[in-house]
């Protein structure tokens, strides 16, 4: 009996673990970040102006805010079609057969390529392919960051679709069949719709993963702190400033790097709760 | 009479309609195949290109000896070698980090996987399940972060292993929590009642009865969870900064593979290294994610 009390007690620490952990991130993110929010307040979020040269050092995240939320909105963009498309090969039309499975587990592989080496393909196959498509001259920026993100979110989009769309009920299906639909229709006016919100809920979380990526879009964004004016301008994300500027910062710059990664964190977290909380209603 | 004419045109129209609808359906059809194969493209272009660039490379001192330095590249460069030397500082150093990580992490997320399926229903549980779901979209940069304000600032006082074995570990917990609670939802509730009635105490229940028969289910859990951090690498750069040393001390900085890619990347005379780091890196990625598939084939 007494162990039994021990042991309830020993799994009710270990959980006080993920308490701590959330709470001592938040504390410590903010605390951290105090300095430069009282520094600049609410221009730190809205300012364009980074510059860290001591005695007129000025800081303004609102370049990388830019860059993060462009390079992740093209890669939704880019992952939209390639995404449902797969889900549907997957989950519709090759259903259970072995073709579905080689590419459903290609699919997967890809999310298992680490992010590094990601951006080394991308600098070395993709960039060169852009500027021979005479896209650009360098090859360097959103687009590209874009690109590549696409294709890192895609797998965490297909799964949870395909899972979805495979659990559209047969009945329905049958259902429009029988009533001469083709397949075309029943995926338009029957699987669709009963999977909509999941479907929508993928690519929210999809969405979430692009915002935080780090080396693939650093190697690949151009890194100038510019709010980024075009499709093939360059820019720099908050994730890559994070990584290119780390090693040199101290002090108040330190401080700067540290509220954008607050930002980071409060952002990524919004989009993943919103995209839990579409999953959850659906479960209802 | 009227309106028997204008069913009749209804019928007329959709029969007429129905060439264009099998057409829609066909192009449709191959429309989502062109995609999806357009879509698994890049993980064979990857993939050849890694194995295309990355063989030459790879020779016995590859796995045996310390990075080259810069200069000692720049000379096998210019006189046509293979570059020198290999990267087992970094082999080691992600052992060892990774090892580290996963001995923090993986106790302590299997008794909290435990805690949330005792108590499914309780508000307690479900506020810890969600903050571990937060956790768990937190991007690897901002664990970075904070993993160097908590150990490198005010622990070690200096870049280590240790900073960046927290970080990964932060980064694991919540995977293996979500795999514990759902391995444990999965084995038939009678196993763990028929033990209890015996009069097992509740611990033994766990260590005899739950994780054995969930056996299979925890090891893919944490090989996932592994083969996820494997190959992290803007954690790293905040916290365990890289050593050209084969290093053993968790308070020291040290070097990983993913960390010698970056740094090859950036030194001009070292580029090709980079192939084959990447080609070794990615190998065992994808050997561990074969592994854990073939776990979940088997239950």
């Amino acid at each position: 009996m007494k162990s039994d009390t021990i042991t309830k007690y020993v799994l009710f620490i270990s959980s006080l673990v993920v308490l701590l952990v959330s709470a001592g991130m938040v504390l410590s993110l903010v605390g951290d970040a105090v300095p430069v929010f009282e520094k600049f307040g609410w221009r730190f979020i809205i300012s364009t102006d980074w510059n860290p040269t001591e005695g007129r050092e000025s800081y303004g995240a609102l370049p990388f805010i830019a860059g993060t939320i462009s390079t992740s909105v093209l890669a939704l963009l880019i992952c939209l079609p390639m995404a449902f498309a797969t889900s549907l090969f997957v989950a519709e039309y090759f259903r259970k057969t072995y073709v579905s499975s080689i590419l459903g587990s290609m699919v997967d592989l890809l999310a298992g390529v680490p992010s590094i080496v990601y951006g080394l393909w991308g600098f070395y196959t993709l960039r060169p392919f852009i500027v021979s498509l005479g896209l650009d001259a360098q090859g360097y920026g959103i687009f590209t960051a874009g690109l590549i993100l696409a294709i890192m979110i895609i797998p965490y989009a297909t799964s949870i679709s395909s899972e979805i769309i495979a659990m559209v009920p047969v009945e329905l299906k049958e259902a429009a069949y029988s009533l001469g639909a083709t397949r075309y229709e029943v995926i338009m006016y029957v699987v669709l719709p009963n999977a909509r919100s999941g479907i929508v809920a993928s690519f929210i979380l999809a969405f979430g993963r692009a915002l935080g990526e780090t080396m693939a879009v650093t190697m690949l964004i151009g890194n100038t702190n510019i709010i980024p004016t075009g499709l093939f301008s360059t820019g720099n994300s908050m994730a890559s400033v994070i990584a290119n500027q780390f090693g040199e910062a101290d002090g108040l710059k330190m401080s700067a790097l540290i509220a954008i990664g607050l930002l980071l964190f409060v952002i990524t977290g919004i989009i993943n709760a919103l995209g839990k909380m579409v999953i959850k209603r659906m479960s209802r | 009479m009227g309106q028997k004419n204008s069913v009749k045109m209804e019928a007329h129209k959709l029969k007429d309609n129905s060439a264009y609808r099998t057409l829609k359906d066909k192009v449709f059809l191959i429309g989502v195949i062109i995609v999806s194969v357009i879509t698994i493209s890049p993980i064979v272009l990857i993939i050849g290109k890694l194995v295309w660039e990355g063989v030459g490379q790879i020779n016995f001192s590859f796995f045996t000896e310390t990075t080259p330095s810069t200069f000692e590249a720049m000379t096998a460069v210019a006189n046509n070698e293979v570059i020198p030397g290999g990267i087992v500082n970094g082999i080691m150093g992600t052992f060892l980090i990774v090892g580290m990580a996963s001995l923090i992490a993986i106790p302590i997320g299997i008794l909290i996987g435990l805690f949330l399926y005792e108590n499914q229903q309780s508000r307690y549980a479900g506020l810890i399940r969600s903050l571990s779901d937060i956790l768990q979209g937190v991007p690897s940069i901002v664990l970075g972060l904070i993993s160097y304000l908590w150990v490198v600032k005010n622990v070690v006082q200096g870049y280590s292993a240790l900073a960046g074995s927290v970080a990964l570990a932060v980064m694991m917990l919540p995977l293996i929590i979500r795999s514990t609670e759902e391995t444990m939802k999965m084995i038939p509730g009678t196993l763990k009642e028929a033990a209890l009635a015996l009069g097992v105490p509740y611990y033994k229940v766990i260590i005899r009865v739950l994780i054995p028969s969930g056996f299979s289910g925890l090891a893919t859990g944490v090989l996932l969870a592994i083969s996820r951090i494997l190959g992290e690498t803007a954690p790293l750069m905040l916290t365990t900064l890289g050593n050209p040393m084969i290093n053993w001390d968790i308070t020291a900085p040290t070097s990983a593979v993913p960390l010698l890619i970056w740094n090859f990347y950036n030194d001009p005379n070292m580029i090709n290294l980079i192939w084959s780091s990447s080609l070794f890196l990615m190998g065992f990625v994808l050997t561990m994610n074969i592994i854990s598939k073939r776990l979940v084939a088997k239950i």
